[in-house]
C-alpha cells in the first residue's frame, strides 16, 4: 500500500495519476480465521483495525453481505458529538470524538473531520433545565460543553429565528468540538488500513448460519461457503436480531426505519450543526452546500430502508419554523436506514450466551459518531474478555436493572 | 404508508391515525416466575425480518387496541384481529400459510 502524501500527489500528477493502487483488496474467503466480523460498516471495520493495531491480531476476515459501508455507515447525517448525560455514554462517545480528531493522520486517509460545533436547541423550560444539567454532568466527565443563552445562539447561527410562534429558542447546549466527518471516508479509511495489515474484506458474502459446538462458536455459513473462526463479532446494526436468531439467542433490540434527506445545494449559510430535539429535526450544511436534514424514527418494526412520509413532513415543518429561509428549498434525495433500538437507547457491546461470540449493536439512531470509540473498546473486549469502555454496556444490564438511560436523559431519538 | 382495518369499528385507518404498541402475544411473567422468564418478558423481543404480530391502537378513532399480522420486510398487511386472544385466528394463519409458506415466529398460544 502506498502512503498518501503531498509528495505522492505531486509524483502522480507528473505520472498522469496512473500509479495509484487500489485502496483495499477485495479478498476471497479462506477456510478459517482467528476472528470473523459480520458487517463491514464503520463499527466492524474500526473494531478490526484496533484489534490489529492494539492487540496484533491480524488473521481476521470482515464479511459484508452487500458492499463496504453500504448500510447505516453510508446513510447517516454524519454528526459527531459526545454531550451525553450518563457517565458510560460520555466516556465512549468522548473517546470516539477524541479519536476522530486524529483519525485522518492515524489512518493516512482524509476523513474530513470538521469540528464545526454542535448546538442543541432548548425550546422548552424542561429542555433548558435538562441541558443545564447535561452541561454540569459533562463538566464532571471532562467533556467540554456549555449552556448558552439565546443571544449567543443567534451569534452562532445567524439564520435562526429565536421567537418562533410555538417553540421560541430559550438557549442551547453548545459543544464547540463536535462536528461532522465524511461518512464514506471513515469506512474506506478503516478498510484501507485493515487491508494493509493483511485482513480480508469479503463483500457480497451474506452470513446464513452460525456454527457452534458445545456452546462455543466454531464458524459461519455464508453464501460463499462455510468459514471457520475462533471468535465471532456481530456488528450488523439493524439486522442484529436476525443474526442473533441464527446464533440461538435473543436480543432486547427492535429494528425501525430512520430517515434523512438533503436539499439542493445553496451558498454557505450555516457553519455548525443544529439539533432541535423538541420539534424533532436537525440540520447541517455539507461541503457541497446541501442542507443535510434528519428527523425522528418510525415507531414500528421495519426492514425496508424507507420510512413513513409523515416523518419527513414533521421534520421539515419544524425546521421551517426555526429556519424560515429554508422554506423554499427543494429537496434532492431522501433515504432510510434500519436502526436497532434498545429500551434504554444505549448500545450493547457484550459477550453473548454463545462462547466466543460477541455482539456490538443497539446504537440506534446515533452510531456514526461512536465508530472509533466503539471499535477501540469492542476490540479490547474481544481480545481480553473485558474493557473499561464496554463493561457497562453488557447484555446483562437489562436483567440486572443497570440501564444507561439516555432515552429519558435526552428525551428524544438521538 | 401502512393501512389497517380496525377490527372493532371497521374503519380503514392509516398510520397517522394509529399508535404502534410493539410485539403481540407476550406472556406476562410476574411474581413467582424465574429471573430469566421475567427479564425475557420485559426486554427480549422477536424482531423478525418477515412475518410479525403486533399490537396497534386506533388512537384517533375508536381508541381500542387490536392486533395485526404484518410483514416487516415488505410492509404487507395480512390482516387484523381483536386483542382478546393469545394467538392469531385461523383465517390469518391460513393466509400466512398461503402467502409465506414456511414462516416462523416464536411459539404461540396460552402458557
Amino acid at each position: 500500500m502506498k502512503r498518501y502524501s503531498a509528495f505522492a500527489l505531486v509524483r502522480e500528477a507528473l505520472n498522469d495519476h496512473k500509479g495509484w493502487s487500489r485502496a483495499w483488496a477485495d479478498a476471497q474467503p479462506k477456510d478459517r480465521y482467528d476472528v470473523i466480523f459480520v458487517g463491514a460498516g464503520g463499527h466492524g471495520l474500526a473494531t478490526a483495525y484496533y484489534l490489529g493495531k492494539r492487540f496484533g491480531i491480524t488473521n481476521v476476515a470482515i464479511l459484508e453481505k452487500g458492499w463496504l459501508g453500504g448500510g447505516n455507515t453510508g446513510r447517516n447525517t454524519t454528526i459527531i458529538r459526545s454531550n451525553y448525560l450518563q457517565d458510560p455514554s460520555a466516556a465512549i462517545y468522548e473517546k470516539a470524538r477524541d479519536l476522530y480528531e486524529g483519525l485522518s493522520q492515524d489512518l493516512n486517509y482524509n476523513v474530513m473531520f470538521s469540528p464545526r460545533g454542535v448546538l442543541m436547541l432548548a425550546q422548552t423550560h424542561h429542555e433548558v433545565r435538562g441541558y443545564q444539567r447535561t452541561a454540569h454532568a459533562n463538566r464532571l466527565q471532562g467533556v467540554e460543553t456549555e449552556f448558552v443563552g439565546p443571544e449567543r445562539v443567534k451569534e452562532i447561527v445567524p439564520i435562526i429565528r429565536l421567537d418562533g410562534p410555538r417553540y421560541p429558542v430559550l438557549g442551547g447546549l453548545w459543544q464547540a468540538r463536535g462536528g461532522t466527518a465524511r461518512h464514506d471516508a471513515v469506512a474506506w479509511g478503516y478498510a484501507r488500513a485493515c487491508s494493509a495489515m493483511g485482513m480480508d474484506i469479503i463483500q457480497n458474502c451474506e452470513v446464513t448460519g452460525v456454527r457452534s459446538e458445545a456452546g462455543k462458536v466454531t464458524g459461519v455459513d455464508t453464501t460463499r461457503g462455510a468459514i471457520g473462526c475462533g471468535k465471532l463479532g456481530m456488528v450488523v446494526a439493524g439486522h442484529a436480531g436476525v443474526l442473533a436468531q441464527m446464533a440461538g439467542f435473543r436480543l432486547p433490540v427492535e429494528s425501525v426505519a430512520l430517515q434523512a434527506l438533503v436539499s439542493e445545494p445553496i451558498k454557505p449559510c450555516m457553519d455548525v450543526v443544529v439539533m432541535a430535539n423538541t420539534v424533532h429535526g436537525y440540520m447541517s450544511q455539507s461541503d457541497k452546500g446541501e442542507m443535510v436534514i434528519g428527523g425522528g424514527a418510525d415507531g414500528f418494526n421495519n426492514y425496508t430502508q424507507r420510512g413513513s412520509f409523515q416523518h419527513i413532513e414533521e421534520t421539515v415543518r419544524a425546521l421551517i419554523e426555526t429556519f424560515p429561509m429554508v422554506s423554499r428549498l427543494k429537496m434532492l434525495r431522501q433515504w432510510g436506514g434500519i436502526v436497532d433500538m434498545t429500551g434504554d437507547r444505549s448500545p450493547i457491546l457484550s459477550k453473548t450466551p454463545l462462547e466466543g461470540c460477541f455482539v456490538n449493536c443497539g446504537w440506534g439512531t446515533g452510531g456514526f459518531k461512536a465508530i472509533p470509540g466503539s471499535g477501540w473498546g469492542f476490540a479490547e473486549l474481544m481480545a481480553k474478555g473485558q474493557a473499561p469502555l464496554c463493561d457497562a454496556f453488557s447484555l446483562d444490564r437489562f436483567r440486572e436493572g443497570r440501564f444507561i438511560d439516555e432515552s429519558v436523559a435526552a428525551g428524544v431519538a438521538h | 404508508m401502512l393501512v389497517f382495518r380496525c377490527p372493532y369499528c371497521g374503519v380503514d385507518a392509516e398510520e397517522t391515525e394509529l399508535s404502534p404498541g410493539g410485539e403481540a402475544h407476550l406472556t406476562r411473567f410476574g411474581p413467582g416466575s424465574s429471573d430469566a422468564e421475567f427479564s425475557g418478558y420485559l426486554f427480549d423481543r422477536e424482531n423478525p425480518k418477515g412475518v410479525h404480530f403486533e399490537r396497534w391502537r386506533h388512537s384517533y378513532g375508536c381508541g381500542k387496541w387490536f392486533h395485526a399480522a404484518r410483514c416487516t420486510a415488505t410492509l404487507e398487511v395480512f390482516g387484523t384481529y381483536p386483542a382478546q386472544t393469545t394467538e392469531p385466528p385461523k383465517d390469518i394463519l391460513d393466509t400466512l400459510a398461503k402467502k409465506r409458506p414456511g414462516w416462523t415466529w416464536r411459539e404461540l398460544g396460552a402458557k
